[in-house]
């Protein structure tokens, strides 16, 4: 085993064979949050804080429900109260400061924060989110979070000698907000570090961030055992790790290495070019694959997303797959997004029920020898 | 003594009412960016944009103008992706960094399209001395598109450095011409690659009448690509004294350089704003360690400056040209 999954496996789960289904994290946003958020930063208007915190709940809410429509397992608040996944974190932390927008492509911009002092765990980031999202769900909720990598790439350091120490000093703060989210109940965090994709070469950096995590969750009050993986990390606490849209043949099989359950990839926008890289050397982590595209605003359909799945399938067995999107949804239209999670629910369902049934004849293409 | 001539490889960030305004008019999709047929209402506000660039730089004091190259959305790809015979196809990653363009794919005979020039002309009615120009360096340029209609890298490479040398000589009477080629330290050309990527500089630098700076960055250029670029008929070559500054000294002490220099001096890439004294100091380190009586040293940011948010961007504007003058206040 990989890490504590059973956990998640519903209770009137009907088939034997158990297909973990989650989201990445983010989700659109209802029209009207982005109205409120206008009404809030707009001065001449009456909207105050108690009104923009009426409608992130709100619409937290809604998504997290929306989610649970669709029978996905795992389900997210769909980041309803982030607006950026580096800005969002920023904010809360002591030592940032934002100075204007810069360009990423086009006409889409980052409010690219700079580290102007030495940064600071201030302000809790996400576990009054996970409190209330964990409250209206009925179903266990993941916890994604931006990682130290990719919060100390995608700013402006000012501070620090290399990106490498900010990255380092930050994941002491991520490691304390996990211990933070764990004390809450949280069982399920995912790191996010799509910044690995743009520097692949500093994979042994995001590493080594990973091991200061893992200590850090290790050394605190939080850790209530030892899992298989992560010393000291509680054994019910499963820690995933989402890259997207790189060249995964530069980072792996390296980031095996990571302590972590759970490898959350991209895959489906590709077209599964990328299968080979994790087929010539044995997948020994849980593979949350994705199996839908995030960027293509046409809904898969059930059959499709089954033929992806069993792609999947070549990779690890069963109990090793995660059906995941390839990416956070936040840029589709939302009927769009709905309609894939719902159709990838669907297609791991029937997926499970024709293994159950032995119809399903897929091997793993690496076995290792002590298996 | 050196003069210190203050200047920037150009390449802008948009002021911020600018990334508004022209968002709502344009879009956000990938087909709603520049290809060089814009209509009165996009063009208009460009033209607000370059002339508040224009402008700032002169309240700086810098010795050299640019345009600004505030319309180049697919940032040094922007001469392919207006011109006729080049598709512009998926988002593809700028170097490495978080940044994206259009790939620019070549599927037929290139001509030049004068769409730069006209920047020029534009810029030019508010300056009337020190207008620099901007291009890429044609194996910059080349290593930044795809070619479906050549054939193989030799003729493309060629192909490239007329096209742009034909741009070139649409040009305006201009002071400077900057030829920004991060990709000979991003992705190094090979053997006899070198020799022709610096025989395409030379084509690109005969077609303008007006001193050639040659400018690197992101690193420094291997021992044998730099070697081959000081046989370019060139003015000055350009050094990224942020990134690397040692390799970049070395190749210098070993192969020498020309009569003028030009030393990325302040982070294009950091909001951290240097000091004049601090820029000074560097200019002076790097004289001092390669032993050089330069003419002219262009004192320039390392690499374009639309990484920055506008605040910052205009801030390294003032240090630069004010280390311009505590040269001559000394």
């Amino acid at each position: 085993m990989t890490g504590p999954r059973e956990q998640f496996r519903p209770e009137n789960h009907d088939n034997d064979n158990f297909l973990m289904t989650t989201v990445v994290g983010s989700y659109p946003k209802p029209k009207w949050l982005h109205r409120a958020r206008d009404l809030y930063e707009d001065d001449d208007e009456k909207f105050d804080d108690g009104n923009f915190q009426e409608a992130k709940d709100d619409a937290a809410r809604l998504i997290t429900e929306e989610h649970e429509r669709t029978g996905m397992d795992v389900v997210v608040d769909g980041e309803m109260r982030r607006n950026e996944m580096v800005e969002y974190f920023a904010h809360r932390i002591d030592g940032y400061e934002f100075n204007g927008r810069v360009k990423v492509w086009g006409h889409n911009y980052f409010d690219k924060p700079s580290v102007v002092d030495e940064v600071e765990y201030d302000q809790e980031w996400l576990i009054s989110e996970y409190e209330f999202t964990a409250d209206v769900a009925d179903s266990p909720v993941k916890v994604p979070i931006t990682g130290p990598y990719t919060l100390a790439s995608w700013s402006f350091n000012e501070v620090y000698d290399s990106e490498a120490e900010l990255a380092y000093e930050l994941a002491e703060l991520v490691a304390e907000e996990i211990n933070g989210l764990v004390d809450a109940g949280a069982r399920y965090i995912q790191i996010d570090e799509p910044a690995l994709a743009t520097t692949p070469d500093d994979h042994a950096i995001v590493g080594e961030c990973l091991e200061r995590i893992v200590a850090g969750i290790s050394a605190s009050d939080a850790s209530g055992g030892s899992s298989d993986l992560s010393d000291g990390v509680p054994d019910d606490v499963r820690l995933g790790l989402h890259v997207c849209y790189g060249d995964y043949s530069r980072i792996y099989p390296e980031i095996l290495d990571y302590p972590v359950h759970e490898f959350d990839l991209e895959l489906a926008n590709d077209g599964f070019e990328q299968l080979d890289v994790f087929t010539d050397d044995e997948f020994t982590k849980d593979f949350a694959m994705g199996v839908v595209d995030a960027h293509v605003a046409e809904v898969e359909s059930v059959e499709q997303i089954k033929e992806n799945i069993k792609k999947g399938l070549e990779v690890v067995p069963p109990e090793r797959l995660t059906v995941s999107p390839d990416c956070g949804l936040k840029l589709l239209p939302r009927d769009v997004a709905y309609g894939k999670m719902e159709n990838m629910v669907q297609a791991a369902r029937e997926i499970e029920a024709e293994l159950d049934a032995g119809e399903l004849d897929v091997e793993p293409a690496a076995a290792s020898a002590d298996d | 003594m050196s003069q210190v001539v203050a200047t920037t490889p150009g390449l802008y960030p948009l002021p911020d009412w600018a990334k508004e305004e022209l968002s709502d008019l344009k879009g956000h999709q990938k087909d709603d960016l520049i290809s060089g047929d814009e209509g009165a209402d996009v063009t208009a506000a460009y033209e607000r944009t370059r002339s508040e660039v224009i402008e700032r730089q002169h309240e700086a004091g810098l010795d050299r103008i640019v345009e600004g190259q505030l319309r180049w959305d697919d940032m040094l790809a922007h001469p392919l992706a207006v011109a006729d015979t080049v598709e512009t196809r998926g988002i593809v990653r700028y170097y490495d960094n978080n940044n994206f363009y259009r790939e620019p794919v070549v599927t037929g005979d290139l001509t030049a399209t004068g769409d730069v020039a006209a920047e020029l002309d534009a810029a030019s009615e508010q300056v009337d001395d020190g207008l620099q120009a901007v291009l890429p360096g044609p194996y910059s340029l080349a290593d930044l598109a795809t070619d479906e209609h050549y054939g193989d890298d030799a003729a493309f490479l060629d192909a490239i450095a007329d096209f742009l040398a034909a741009e070139a000589e649409r040009f305006p009477d201009v002071e400077t011409l900057f030829l920004l080629e991060p990709s000979l330290v991003e992705n190094p050309p090979g053997d006899g690659e070198d020799e022709r990527a610096s025989e395409a500089i030379d084509a690109v630098a005969d077609a303008v009448d007006a001193d050639v700076v040659t400018h690197t960055y992101w690193g420094a250029l291997e021992e044998k690509v730099y070697a081959h670029l000081m046989d370019a008929d060139i003015d000055a070559i350009g050094f990224d004294l942020i990134s690397n500054h040692d390799q970049n000294t070395y190749n210098v002490q070993e192969y020498g350089t020309k009569d003028d220099v030009a030393l990325g001096l302040v982070d294009g890439q950091n909001t951290l704003v240097e000091s004049p004294e601090t820029i000074r100091e560097r200019i002076d380190w790097f004289a001092d360690q390669t032993d050089g009586d330069y003419e002219t040293v262009y004192a320039t940011s390392n690499t374009e400056l639309f990484y920055l948010p506008v605040n910052k961007s205009e801030a390294k504007l003032d240090a630069l040209a004010n280390a311009a003058d505590l040269e001559v206040a000394q």
